[in-house]
């Protein structure tokens, strides 16, 4: 840009206080200056397990978007998902800090994020999912924004204030994740034969790992009126997938839901074999450097 | 392995922002999509990141018809020493912005 140029696009800037803008930088507490208290009647217990859980999709999930990084065929492309994986790692910063506080042992995002072991995150199976290829990130990305946007929805009217003001910021910032990702669906599976047939079979092997999303929660159960019941988000967020699926002329897969070990799943802390891999990577420089600042 | 595509058979669009101040478009950059839908959502995510704008224009860059810069003197030139083409001999309010 020259420097003419440079001052038009500045010019367009707001004049602004907030230094939020970029996470990571300019602050240490996401939740700074927000009344931290548990409402009375609700269980801090369950709602510390319950804001991890969901934070520790978001955490997960944009760990996988940013192995992404550098990969993408469009330098377009790139940008956006790394405005996503930066949106769900907001989000995983202030759920984890929410829990932190509910749960009152005085630890931090950071202490949950990077110094718990695999099977004490709760995230969901999904989360943890390598994309073998932009099909699966595209239909992955769909399927996860579109449900947790249903359950965000639910959450911004929570009895919970801090979590409900989470899940209301983060309810605007999935429904772009969830129109930038139907695009792409529906670019791949309306285009050429050789595109839909890939968006088809990345739609068979991301299905087995949405019935996981529906299961009934009993820490869940344990917050009326503070969260919401898994089971009652399937048909909001079926009726996303299958307009979708029908403008991309796809079929809804058929796969039954993957297994789960000894009747357990994401959500008690069983994984696939990819998420310890996956965990090595995003906690060993904080494990390497415990307390390090930059 | 298959050969790295060359880089973007798409076409370039050119992104012109509205600030929140209320006044015009002004073009910021361009970026290659497939077609004017993936344009926008792309000028969203490259050029609004920082809460620069309220809305976004995408222009396919091959739809605008440009002066040449080889007529840059019969275009232009003509207009330089004309001052009575100017507002110049108005007092503008104090208190008028933008003029």
């Amino acid at each position: 840009m020259t420097e003419d140029e440079f001052a038009a696009y500045q010019s367009l800037s707001e004049e602004t206080e907030d230094h939020r803008w970029a996470f990571g930088t300019g602050f240490t507490d996401p939740l700074e200056g927000i009344d931290a208290s548990v409402p009375d009647g609700v269980d801090a217990a369950a709602l510390a397990a319950y804001c991890l859980a969901l934070g520790d999709d978001a955490l997960i999930y944009s760990h996988r978007l940013q192995q992404w990084m550098t990969r993408l065929p469009e330098l377009e492309e790139e940008t956006a998902l790394a405005n996503v994986a930066l949106d769900l790692l907001g989000q995983a910063r202030m759920l984890l800090a929410r829990a932190g506080q509910a749960e009152g042992r005085g630890r931090r995002e950071d202490d949950l994020a990077f110094f718990r072991d695999e099977h004490e995150f709760h995230s969901v199976r999904l989360a943890e999912h390598t994309d073998a290829d932009f099909a699966q990130l595209a239909g992955r990305l769909l399927v996860f924004s579109a449900w947790r946007l249903a359950l965000f929805g639910r959450l911004a009217a929570s009895a919970d204030p801090v979590l409900a003001a989470i899940a209301a910021k983060g309810a605007n910032e999935l429904a772009y994740h969830r129109d930038y990702a139907a695009q792409w669906v529906i670019r791949l599976g309306d285009g050429t034969p050789l595109s839909h047939d890939r968006m088809a079979a990345a739609l068979e092997v991301i299905w087995p790992l949405t019935d996981e999303l529906f299961q009934t929660d009993p820490v869940a159960e344990r917050l009326p009126a503070v969260a919401a019941d898994p089971a009652e988000l399937r048909a909001e967020v079926d009726a996303v997938l299958d307009t979708v699926l029908a403008a991309a002329t796809l079929n809804r897969p058929r796969a039954g839901p993957l297994a789960r070990v000894a009747g357990r799943s994401g959500r008690d802390g069983v994984h696939t074999e990819a998420f310890g891999y996956l965990l090595a990577e995003l906690q060993s420089v904080a494990r390497a450097h415990p307390d390090a600042t930059w | 392995m298959e050969e790295p595509q060359v880089r973007s058979g798409w076409p370039l669009y050119e992104v012109f922002l509205r600030g929140k101040r209320g006044l015009n478009h002004v073009h910021v950059g361009s970026l290659h999509a497939a077609d004017p839908q993936m344009a926008l959502r792309h000028a969203r995510d490259l050029y609004t990141r920082r809460n620069e704008g309220v809305s976004i224009w995408v222009v396919a860059a091959a739809d605008i018809t440009a002066s040449s810069p080889d007529e840059k003197d019969p275009f232009f030139a003509p207009s330089g020493d004309k001052v009575y083409r100017h507002p110049t001999f108005y007092d503008i309010p104090a208190d008028v912005p933008h003029i």
